[in-house]
């Protein structure tokens, strides 16, 4: 008999790293694509680092960080009661550092893409940044946001290093799809990983295929 | 009304080396004042900095008794502060936003907007208000960023260098409209612009500049020339039509854009047919030639 946590966990949590990430990135990418403060070239390299490091390496530092051992973790369980190694809302927090550069970078080269003059015609209409940000910058770089909305999303599901190293394999709350499916093979019941293996084929499928045709017809159709 | 005065300076780091912008300026209220100069002379940092867009390194601007920049005291008042209308050479129009979305944008919180629909009347909009910017052409687009500028009503309009991309016949229009809210919206207008003929059409002074420096200033005729133009004229044209009028003939011959109507007798018109080029000339006055001094 098929086990549908698993699946489940991993829609869960690609759901709540999008929308997180969605939060964080917006600003964020504002920030990169018009600050001149020097440190931003700091913080460029940070968000892009979990891109070239092995997801390993990555859930190796959350994992001693996590650690009700170690300050951080100890910290967050002595005050707020919080042990985030081993449990869903620490695979979050993993994901979002995980899949940040997939977010940002996307809606960084759509707020770069677009002519600074846009802007500055808004400053003289007397608006203010924010009015800015969400009237004219973000519908202009629909195409973007929506391409960050789907790279984090499709990323979290296929995540497996992070997950493993600081979620470990708890059915029910931090067994993700792709876990399972290395579980199943080692336990050579072929048959359900097969199952699990083509529902994320297919929905990562159907979810990309949704997205090229909605910026083909965007950038089709935009200015009509 | 309102006295503009500033005093400018800026290292800028142009395509040539560095060259340090300059500049002293008073604007009487009302006046359309225009700079020229080569690309790369600071005009467009003028406008910018006068926009807040840009901050001098060193300077002050004052509207009558407001300051807008003191950098002696590090004063600098953000753009949204301060009463401007900008038209910028891309026209910068949002692409998200329809003809008419863009203007009422420009509306401020609470302000009456029956001047969106003045603006749509006098730049003759009517007909594009539900259009998207990428559909208009050129002079369209124009227009629209001259109207949005306006929705403020603001005391300084800046236009840089407005009517560079499009076609003749379309600037001569549009000079007409900018012409006609100058006057109509009592603004102060500055206009960068690279073209004599658009100058001395237009501006009321001229702000000439070289490497940063205001080099000459003053009313166009006498700016650009030394003194008042007077003499023999004379241009080439094609013939459009000839018409009889009682014992004399009427020539209308088409100079450049404009159709100048030439009296000639029967014998004159012998030899002549539609669609010749000919030479219009006035024999009166000697013929003068005067180096365009800058």
């Amino acid at each position: 008999m098929i086990d549908w946590q698993p699946l489940w966990v991993t829609f869960k949590l690609a759901l709540i790293t999008t929308v997180i990430l969605l939060v964080i990135a917006i600003p964020l990418a504002y920030w990169l694509a018009y600050s001149t403060k020097r440190i931003k070239t700091i913080v460029e390299v940070l968000v892009t680092m979990p891109l070239v490091l092995p997801p390993s390496v990555l859930g190796f530092y959350l994992l001693l960080a996590f650690s009700p051992a170690s300050g951080l973790g100890k910290l967050l369980e002595h005050y707020f009661d919080i042990r985030l190694v081993f449990s869903f809302s620490g695979l979050v927090i993993g994901s979002v550092i995980y899949s940040l550069p997939f977010m940002v970078h996307p809606i960084l080269a759509g707020f770069s893409g677009l002519s600074p003059a846009l802007k500055e015609a808004s400053y003289s209409l007397g608006k203010t940044g924010r009015q800015t940000l969400f009237n004219v910058l973000l519908p202009n770089i629909k195409p973007s946001l929506l391409t960050g909305i789907v790279l984090a999303f499709a990323h979290t599901i296929g995540e497996f290093g992070v997950v493993l190293m600081i979620g470990g394999n708890i059915p029910g709350q931090t067994q993700v799809a792709s876990i399972a499916i290395y579980d199943e093979v080692e336990s050579l019941n072929y048959h359900n990983a097969n199952v699990y293996a083509l529902i994320l084929f297919l929905v990562s499928f159907c979810i990309l295929l949704a997205v090229y045709s909605f910026n083909r017809n965007y950038t089709k159709n935009k200015w009509i | 009304m309102d006295m503009i005065q500033f005093y400018l300076y800026k290292t800028l780091h142009a395509a040539n080396g560095e060259m340090a912008l300059d500049i002293s300026v008073e604007i009487e209220p009302g006046q359309l004042v225009a700079v020229y100069g080569a690309s790369g002379a600071g005009k467009t940092t003028i406008l910018r900095i006068l926009a807040g867009l840009t901050k001098p390194d060193k300077g002050s601007i004052n509207i009558d008794t407001n300051s807008w920049v003191d950098t002696e005291k590090g004063f600098h008042l953000p753009t949204q502060k301060r009463n401007i209308g900008m038209v910028f050479q891309d026209y910068a129009l949002f692409p998200n936003m329809t003809v008419e979305q863009n203007l009422n944008y420009a509306l401020e919180k609470g302000q009456d907007a029956t001047i969106v629909e003045e603006l749509i009347e006098i730049m003759e909009l009517r007909e594009l208000r539900r259009s998207k910017p990428s559909m208009l052409s050129g002079g369209q687009k124009q227009r629209v960023a001259l109207a949005r500028a306006l929705v403020r009503k603001p005391l300084l309009l800046l236009l840089d260098e407005p009517l560079s991309a499009l076609d003749s016949e379309m600037r001569i229009k549009l000079q007409d409209h900018i012409l006609e809210v100058h006057r109509r919206y009592k603004l102060t207008t500055i206009l960068v612009s690279h073209d004599l003929a658009e100058i001395y059409k237009m501006a009321d002074t001229v702000l000439v500049l070289e490497n940063g420096k205001i080099i000459k200033q003053g009313h166009p005729s006498n700016v650009f020339f030394n003194r008042q133009v007077s003499g023999k004229f004379q241009f080439t044209g094609e013939v459009v039509s000839i018409d009889k009028e009682d014992i004399i003939y009427i020539v209308s011959v088409l100079i450049g854009n404009n159709i100048v109507k030439v009296v000639a007798t029967e014998d004159d018109i012998k030899e002549l047919k539609q669609g010749d080029k000919v030479l219009v000339a006035s024999k009166a006055f000697n013929p003068l030639i005067r180096k365009i001094n800058l």
